[in-house]
């Protein structure tokens, strides 16, 4: 255990790939393969169910470190990390063993499901064999919470270098790993570093390919030339504000993959009975979104409606006809990665997508659509038609070079794809209330609820909250505004306080809807900080008959 | 009778007429330790404990009208009995033990339960009324023993050695740097400061206190092979300056109590956090308030409604004080 410890610290403690590639590798190169088994699931970003309730892990530790609950709070308030405060607080062990991180699985995760009166003995003796490092990580083991800011792709990548595998191979291979459904084995282990061999594309079943991605495009529009070329080098589709997703049909069965690589067939039963359509030995990659066909009279507008009505359809677990009549699902195809049971990603852009307008135009079911080419002469008029983006219910364009091989997740080596987003609903808020961060953020006063003015009642205007945001901010702007909150607290409501309005921000956000939850009567999607309008009094922040109007 | 009260100048002795580490010019001032925001500048007569008489020259001035006393030895001045006694926080600290009437009240100013041996460790005083800091007046505050840290820092120091890049250690000019110094393997490799430290090293070396050999960090130019084995000390604010631009490719760290928490190790963006304070931890804080055999408690800058809320429940008379302190060193998180 102590060693993966050590690895969180060290990856824990840098910001550079290069040195957490290195700490990755070092751990790897020593660990015995049960331990790397699990060190992969849970660095790729695999999450057992929690094992240990946080309730009782904090009545627990409460009880061992012989606080007053409000005492136990205020720490948790400075540090802001639920397995840290237990780590600082439980009294310091006595008897340190080092086990292996596989062993401590082994006890862990049994204790899932226990009465509390069975957990408290059991963990008390295991923590006493942990360092306070191991301890905290074991912690975040237990809750669930282990995060430590590695992609899939670091790990893929250290993986690579070991095994002296292609990264794509062993991406590939990765595809799965951390499914909750199959627990890491040393055998798994040894299969992602293994040599290459001739069957192995022949056995994936339903297995997905590695999404790949695309990169936020931040050039003014007079750079575009010099950095992009000619707009006729590129494939533009529009910006699909849906769900990515994979179809892939193999031996007469259909698997429906999104982009978290989460198995999500059974919830979209009309594109599983689609995918019969297709012949075997196809993969398809896409956008998942809601499509009602548009009003004849209205050759702009597409079919795809708000996320927020796909996101109706995910959090349902039992699906009606009438759910399914009312919020039909599409599949708005965009790349063709297998074909003929043969894996097409090392093909051209241009290729793929010739293939597959073919394919999609010989299945004519109204539920494959093509993600349709957008086409200019230059990128000024491009740039014109992105205008109409929000009226279309897109997030702008994607450009895709033509020559473009598929890559996986990031990678810009083999081909490259730019998202060229519009920008935000923008809007001046007045910071009301305040709550300490977590993690980077802990212990500032970094998260923060918003509100515009209500001018709808006569005489009096009121300040309405509408959003919560904590990103967007310098470190530096995050300390003065810190600062000035424990300046200007009028009240505290357990880890939230009041303070006077004084702070003007501008608010960036997504997407505005209605919504009966909020008291604003609107939600709005991915809010944050865009900047501090250092230069406006809260007077002069907008209102909501303003935000109204962004409806 | 109240010894002690807080005024807008600073905290106040009514029966003796004088400040105890005003933050506004006063007449008279009596001073527990050198750092910035308990000595001031512009106050008319200072008193302060001999150990201390060197500091407080070098940063108010050579000129300011200081008188000075020994550790434990009684003064009186308006039928107060005013002594001072040692608080293990930084060369010349004390607590200001006030004797009137048969009422004993202690302001221990800054202080730090553990010996360091670069100045005298803390003397429980026994008192009525004690005041006391709470800067990491929380429980999940737990010192390792230093001797843990320099071994910490040793090894950091020597893997950066056999790397060839030089190691730069942040930590405040006056009181932690001077620590470090006498805490560490100097024979790792040479030892560089930066101009704001090395004025404090001659102090304390001239008080006694065993520091290695020193060289300024400005003998120095970008590549100088002295560099790759080098231990650099500097003040926290020389951090993103040009003149750490000598030192290319080096490793940076940080030592402060604040580097106990992930939160504040990342936001500081140095490669490694060394968790060593001039402070009293948890432990350390009620260790001393229970040897001061007080029943009142005033508190003062830091986690004061912590300290007094868990002082209340546990059966003392415990009040906050409002002070201005906490500019200087350690007592708030590092903002540069």
């Amino acid at each position: 255990m102590r060693a993966f410890a050590e690895l969180y610290a060290r990856l824990d403690a840098t910001t550079s790939s290069n040195a957490k590639l290195a700490a990755l590798q070092d751990y790897l190169a020593d660990a015995p393969p049960a331990d790397a088994a699990w060190a992969v699931y849970f660095l790729a970003g695999g999450r057992p169910r929690q094992v240990v309730p946080t309730r009782v892990l904090r009545d627990l530790a409460i009880r061992l470190c012989g606080l007053p609950e409000w005492l136990f709070e205020e720490s948790y308030q400075a540090v802001g990390d639920f397995a840290e405060t237990l780590s600082l607080l439980l009294p310091e062990s006595t008897q340190v063993a080092d086990e292996s991180l596989q062993w401590w699985l082994e006890q862990l995760l049994p204790l899932r499901g226990l009465p509390p009166e069975e957990l408290a003995p059991r963990l008390q003796a295991l923590w006493t064999r942990l360092d306070r490092q191991s301890l905290m990580v074991s912690l975040k083991l237990l809750t669930g919470g282990f995060r430590v800011g590695v992609s899939k792709l670091l790990v893929t990548r250290a993986l690579a270098a070991l095994a002296g595998v292609d990264a794509k191979r062993v991406a590939q291979r990765m595809v799965g790993y951390t499914d909750l459904a199959h627990q890491p084995t040393p055998q798994r282990y040894l299969a992602l570093i293994a040599q290459e061999s001739a069957e192995e594309h022949a056995q994936r079943g339903g297995q997905p390919y590695p999404f790949f991605l695309a990169h936020p495009l931040q050039e003014p529009l007079e750079r575009f030339d010099a950095v992009l070329g000619p707009p006729q080098q590129w494939l533009v589709e529009w910006k699909w504000d849906g769900i990515r997703a994979q179809l892939v049909k193999r031996d007469g069965r259909a698997w429906l993959w999104s982009r978290g690589e989460e198995l999500i067939t059974e919830r979209f039963p009309e594109l599983a009975q689609l995918a019969a359509a297709l012949p075997d030995g196809t993969v398809l990659d896409g956008e998942l979104v809601i499509w009602k066909a548009p009003p004849d009279s209205d050759e702009q507008a597409f079919g795809v409606q708000p996320f927020a009505l796909l996101q109706q359809r995910i959090g349902r677990k039992t699906l009606g006809k009438k759910l399914l009549d009312e919020l039909p699902a599409a599949l708005l195809a965009y790349d063709l990665l297998e074909w003929q049971g043969e894996d097409w990603r090392s093909r051209s852009q241009d290729q793929r997508r010739a293939q597959l307008e073919a394919l999609v135009g010989s299945i004519g079911d109204a539920r494959l659509r093509l993600s349709p080419r957008v086409t200019g002469d230059d990128w000024q008029a491009l740039a014109r038609q992105r205008e109409a983006s929000r009226q279309l219910g897109v997030e702008g364009m994607m450009l895709k070079r033509r020559d473009s091989l598929y890559g996986v997740g990031r990678t810009r080596d083999l081909g490259l794809w730019w998202k060229w987003k519009i920008d935000p609903f923008s809007i001046d808020a007045v910071l009301i209330y305040a709550q300490r961060g977590h993690g980077r953020r802990a212990s500032l006063y970094s998260d923060y609820t918003f509100a515009v003015w209500d001018d709808s009642a006569p005489g009096e205007r009121v300040l309405v909250p509408f959003a919560k945001a904590y990103s967007g901010l310098t470190d530096e702007e995050m300390r003065k505004v810190d600062a000035i909150v424990r300046r200007t607290t009028v009240d505290k409501f357990g880890p939230v306080r009041s303070v006077t309005p004084t702070l003007v921000f501008e608010l960036g956000f997504e997407g505005i809807a209605l919504s009966k939850r909020h008291k604003s009567g609107i939600a709005v999607r991915f809010p944050r900080m865009l900047r501090w309008r250092t230069d406006k009094t809260i007077e002069q922040a907008d209102t909501l008959a303003t935000l109204q109007g962004l409806l | 009778m109240e010894l002690i009260v807080a005024r807008p100048e600073g905290l106040y002795c009514p029966p003796g007429d004088f400040y105890i580490d005003p933050w506004r010019p006063v007449d008279r001032a009596v001073i527990t330790h050198a750092h910035g925001d308990h000595a001031r500048r512009g106050n008319r007569h200072y008193l302060a404990a001999t150990p201390g008489a060197g500091i407080l020259r070098a940063r108010l001035g050579e000129d300011i009208d200081l008188q000075t006393l020994p550790y434990g030895t009684p003064l009186e001045h308006h039928g107060v009995t005013l002594s001072f006694h040692p608080a293990g926080h930084v060369l010349g600290s004390a607590q200001v033990r006030l004797a009137y009437r048969g009422e004993v009240w202690v302001a221990s100013g800054d202080y730090k339960v553990g010996p360091d041996g670069t100045c005298e460790a803390f003397e429980p005083v026994r008192c009525h009324t004690f005041i006391s800091e709470s800067t990491f007046g929380l429980p999940i505050y737990r010192w390792q023993d230093q001797a843990c840290i320099f071994a910490d820092i040793d090894a950091w120091w020597r893997a950066n050695a056999a790397a060839g890049r030089p190691s730069v250690l942040f930590a405040y000019a006056f009181g932690k740097a001077q620590r470090i110094l006498h805490g560490i393997d100097a024979s790792i490799g040479p030892v560089l400061v930066h101009g704001a430290v090395e004025p404090l090293n001659q102090v304390y070396r001239a008080a006694g206190v065993r520091l290695p050999e020193t060289l300024p960090a400005t003998a120095t130019s970008k590549g100088d092979p002295l560099l790759r084995q080098a231990l650099v000390l500097a003040p926290p604010s020389a951090g993103g300056s040009t003149w750490m631009r000598r030192f290319g490719d080096y490793s940076d760290a940080f030592a402060s109590g604040w580097m106990l928490l992930r939160g504040a190790r990342r936001r500081r963006g140095v490669d490694r956090g060394f968790v060593l304070s001039d402070h009293a931890d948890w432990p350390g804080l009620l260790w001393a308030i229970e040897q001061s055999g007080a029943e009142r408690v005033m508190v003062t800058h830091g986690q004061v409604n912590v300290l007094v809320r868990y002082l209340t429940e546990r059966g003392l008379d415990a009040r906050a004080f409002q002070t201005e302190y906490g500019e200087e060193d350690d007592s708030l998180e590092p903002t540069n």
